[in-house]
């Protein structure tokens, strides 16, 4: 084989992976056209590992307007003429090398995916993991990754003008030294004006329009997301991740819309991970057609450039429309208006072909098809031995923490897991495009819809620790949870976005994470009648040999038809009754304990086997969401890390009232622990007005879903029986202030 | 009335002042291009929040050069009422329209909060429908609102009732815990001599309606609306 294994090496792929590209193409391909297999077969555009499992998720219902995989993210419809557009994207590798500039990359390649769609960018998302800000080793490493990633989406975002409504972060040893920073965007676009990526007819030119191109993030695709990293290598692989540039980004979405307004874009694609090779054949391979391209057409940052550098540059910034020749002039004309860069690079040919050329020389000539069919595996997966024995708890096995209740329900506020994330969103916008009902810090963030009356609710979750345990399990209950979120704002979960992130899927201990993950989020998905409308996946996140924990993250859309009619988690006024919906007595049970932040913080434990009963999940949904929409509930909060205390905690915390827990709180049984601090799946705490009992009482009986009275808001003091007496004022300093105090000291 | 609302690239509260004015409020709006030289047929000229031309080098510091500037600078000339919100704010500062300057924010970090604003004077185009008995409920959002001017100025400042809005607890009083940025004797919003120049860092466009949790922004505009109504610009 003439190619040296270091070569294959750089773009990640296998020496049989090479012999099959010989196959596909009776011959061998030159070193532009290497790099262009290399791209478009990396696992972060090829999806080798995944894709056979992807098939396994339901991606259809009567709103959804797409096809997952077939366009660039998911659309579904929420009446009025208006289409939805959302996706969940990582740029954990980028992150990992350089934080700053990964995270903010990251927010602006998922907001192109969502112009590229056609839409107006509405909202943004995001899911963080770090290693522990405070045990020893790699700590102050830690910390760097945790400013620099905050810093990035804040800058981004903030200078782009698309509010930051939601989030999450969480803390484990496993993603020390591989974070994982994944954004979602969420943008709005009348039904009728979708735009597509696929090419359009013979003869249409290919603008490139946006940043100059240049050398950075040069094999962002196969080298850094495709692949696992060594001690120090994050030096070496700085020249891959992209820099970024705001300000650009928001004259694009203004003057992309613009240009899609004139009517004269049959096609529109962003160029993303492997930059122009996977744009420019993607939008052919979706229209059915070929392209020719000339590399001497495109706008460089730097003279000297190779042809297989422009074609693998991941520079930021850019996008790529496919007009009609008889339009191009007036497309010119708004990125004139807007001062921003439009070259004819290509055209669309009848073939399906791609035909590389740099001036008079040609550089490649591909068939198309090959380059869009990379190599699928589907392996044999197998637990591993510790994860198994993990499963094993017994309750005997954890002794009650001496220090008591009062004391494990402070440490467990302060926790980096549980403790507010304030201090970090109030440095995100949250309110721009003024849509911001309820922003972050509540179970679901609310956008009203402008001219109707409606709104839509976004959430983002996962737990990797329940995968871990269980894979299959903690598939189906980051399902659960995630509509559980979007339930407690009152609105009805229409359709999810997945962002799968899991170690090397060539061993098999990670590839059975990743199949029962991926099986356990199909079969919730069929019982809450919720579909997977996009999604990425990000595999290879080991650091020195150490798997993160399986972290599927899920991103949700709900819809409130009315948005007036929505809850948040935090407590409304005194005299409330509080309820649990969801469970009806004390019984506990050792699973109740699986995989809890409690287990974690306070026993230093992380074991069992989470459960979870989708049917009465469903109903316990089903019961939220109508007594919100019923006007019977005055707010609602999902019962999960942490457990019930925890969650009453933050709804008194939240809203600065109190609590005074009822009978039910007199007597806990003996394990106090595992029912104030179980995370016991499908149980929403609320709140309502002591006369609308009745009717919350009925309503849970049409639908099966049993009830608990826990106590009655009010007061400076937050009270669960003869188990805990604080000053509400401690509890919530606990809270909100602890991320801050970590994170200073 | 007509307001003329400016756009730079990298605005992007334009919409959002429109929406208000238009859709809110029922007055005519447009959106003018920053390469436009004449501002004449308005009544009020809102320069809105962003991050216009990047912000990479100082906030404000590139806008000021834009030809819509040299028509701005004419328009208030002629004692026309303009609005500078956040970015547009900084604009007008950078332009030599307000005194004064807009720093870093002293802990140095991005913020977007709520705060309360208490109304120094309701006898100005800006604030004539503002209660003077309670603060205006308005958010912040920005890295570099820290108001700072020479300590001479800022005495003018105060003397001559240039300070229109100070950062405040809810009961009006003014303390450093409700200060978000830093900014000196805790001005979110000041006025030129003249009066008829309004720069102020927090978004009344943001508190348009109840459901976004305030609706304060729009006593604001709707001083602006009377005021012009009445002939006046008190």
């Amino acid at each position: 084989m003439p190619v040296s294994q270091e070569t294959l090496d750089e773009i990640a792929l296998s020496a049989a992976e090479y012999g099959l590209i010989i196959d596909r193409l009776d011959r061998e391909p030159n070193p532009v056209e290497l790099g262009m297999f290399g791209a478009l077969w990396s696992e972060h555009c090829g999806y080798k590992h995944s894709r056979p499992l992807l098939r396994l998720l339901p991606s259809r219902s009567s709103r959804v307007l797409s096809q997952s995989g077939a366009e660039n993210a998911g659309a579904v419809d929420i009446g009025d003429g208006l289409a939805v557009v959302f996706k969940v994207e990582s740029h954990n590798h980028p992150s990992a090398v350089e934080p700053l500039q990964g995270a903010a990359t990251g927010v602006g390649g998922i907001v192109r995916d969502i112009l590229a769609m056609g839409a107006r960018p509405l909202a943004l998302l995001n899911s963080l993991r770090f290693g522990p800000l405070d045990s020893a080793p790699g700590s102050d490493h830690n910390r760097h990754l945790f400013r620099g990633v905050v810093e990035g989406i804040s800058w981004y975002g903030n200078c782009i003008g698309v509010p930051d409504v939601a989030g999450e972060i969480y803390f484990d040893e496993s993603y020390s030294g591989n974070p994982l920073v994944n954004a979602m965007c969420v943008g709005l676009v009348s039904a009728d004006k979708l735009a597509s990526a696929a090419a359009g007819g013979v003869g249409s030119v290919l603008l490139l329009v946006g940043a100059d191109t240049g050398r950075d993030g040069i094999h962002g695709a196969s080298g850094l997301a495709s692949r696992t990293f060594e001690e120090g290598q994050e030096q070496e692989l700085r020249p891959t991740v992209q820099v970024g540039n705001p300000f650009l980004e928001k004259i694009l979405i203004e003057s992309c819309l613009e240009a899609l307004d004139t009517g004269g874009v049959s096609g529109i694609q962003d160029l993303g991970a492997a930059g122009l090779t996977s744009a420019a054949i993607e939008s052919a391979y979706r229209g059915g057609r070929g392209i020719i391209l000339d590399l001497a057409q495109v706008h460089r940052r730097e003279p000297g450039m190779t042809g297989y550098e422009v074609m693998l540059s991941e520079s930021q910034e850019r996008m790529l429309l496919v007009t009609p020749p008889e339009q191009v002039e007036r497309v010119r004309q708004v990125f004139q208006k807007w001062d921003i860069s439009c070259r004819e690079i290509g055209q669309v040919i009848r073939e399906p072909q791609a035909h590389i050329l740099d001036g008079d020389q040609s550089l490649a000539q591909l068939p198309i098809k090959p380059l869009t069919e990379a190599p699928r595996y589907r392996l044999q997966g197998k637990p591993a031995p510790e994860q198994l024995a993990r499963q094993r708890l017994s309750l005997a096995e954890v002794a009650l923490p001496p220090a008591g209740p009062a004391a494990a329900l402070l440490t467990l506020l302060a926790a980096p897991n549980i403790a507010s994330k304030q201090s970090v969103y109030r440095r995100y916008d949250h309110q721009v495009q003024t849509n911001t009902v309820v922003g972050p810090g509540s179970d679901a963030a609310v956008l009203r819809i402008k001219g109707t009356g409606k709104a839509i609710a976004l959430s983002i979750d996962g737990n990797g620790r329940y995968c871990y345990l269980d894979p299959y399990r903690g598939g189906q209950i980051a399902v659960a949870e995630v509509c559980r979120n979007l339930s407690c704002s009152g609105a009805e979960p229409l359709a999810l976005t997945d962002c799968l992130n899991f170690g090397n899927p060539e061993r098999p201990e990670i590839y059975y994470q990743l199949e029962w993950c991926v099986r356990g989020i199909a079969r919730a998905c069929r019982a809450l009648g919720v579909p997977v409308v996009s999604g990425n996946v990000s595999l290879y996140n080991e650091s020195q040999g150490q798997a993160i924990l399986p972290t599927p993250i899920l991103g949700g859309l709900g819809l409130l038809e009315d948005a007036a009619r929505h809850t948040r988690a935090a407590w409304t006024e005194e005299g409330l009754a509080v309820f649990l919906l969801g469970q009806g007595d004390w019984r506990t049970r050792a699973a109740d304990l699986a995989g809890s932040e409690y287990l974690q913080a306070v026993q230093g434990k992380v074991a069992g086997r989470p459960a979870i009963d989708l049917s009465l999940e469903g109903r316990v949904q089903e019961l939220g969401r109508r007594a919100i929409r019923e006007g019977i509930v005055a707010s609602a909060h999902d019962c999960s890390d942490g457990g019930l205390a925890v969650a009453l905690a933050e709804s008194a915390s939240a809203g600065d009232i109190g609590f005074q827990g009822g009978p039910a709180l007199a007597r806990l049984p003996r394990r106090w622990d595992a029912a104030l601090f179980g995370e016991r799946q499908s149980r929403i705490v609320v709140s309502l007005l002591p006369e609308q009992r009745p009717r919350l009482e009925r309503l849970a009986a049409d639908l099966e879903v049993p009830l608990l009275e826990l106590g009655t808001t009010g007061g400076s003091r937050f009270r669960l029986g003869r188990y805990a007496d604080l000053p509400l004022a401690e509890v919530a300093d606990a809270w909100t202030e602890s991320l801050a105090r970590r994170l200073a000291g | 009335m007509r307001f003329g609302i400016v756009v730079f690239p990298g605005t992007w509260s334009d919409t959002d002042c429109y929406y208000q004015v238009k859709d809110i409020l029922g007055q005519d709006a447009d959106y003018v291009w920053h390469r436009e030289e004449s501002l004449a047929g308005y009544d009020c000229v809102i320069l809105p929040g962003g991050f216009s031309y990047g912000d990479y080098l100082r906030a404000g510091a590139i806008a000021r050069f834009s030809p819509v500037m040299a028509a701005l600078n004419k328009f208030a000339g002629g004692g026309g009422l303009v609005i500078g919100i956040c970015n547009g704010f900084q604009v007008l500062c950078e332009a030599g329209l307000l005194p004064g300057v807009l720093m870093r924010n002293q802990h140095l970090e991005y913020r977007c909060q709520w705060t309360n604003l208490r109304t120094e004077r309701t006898d100005t185009p800006f604030s004539r429908r503002c209660p003077p008995e309670r603060p205006l409920l308005v958010p912040v959002s920005h890295g570099e609102g820290n108001y700072y001017a020479a300590p001479d100025t800022l005495a003018r400042l105060e003397g001559e009732g240039r300070v229109l809005f100070r950062y405040c607890e809810p009961d009006g009083t003014v303390t450093a815990a409700a200060n978000p940025n830093g900014s000196s004797h805790n001005i979110a919003g000041i006025v030129n001599e003249a009066g008829n120049v309004l720069g102020m860092m927090p978004h009344p466009e943001r508190s348009c309606e109840p459901l976004l949790g305030s609706a304060d922004g729009n006593l604001i505009f709707e001083s602006v609306i009377d005021a012009v109504a009445v002939g006046g610009r008190n």
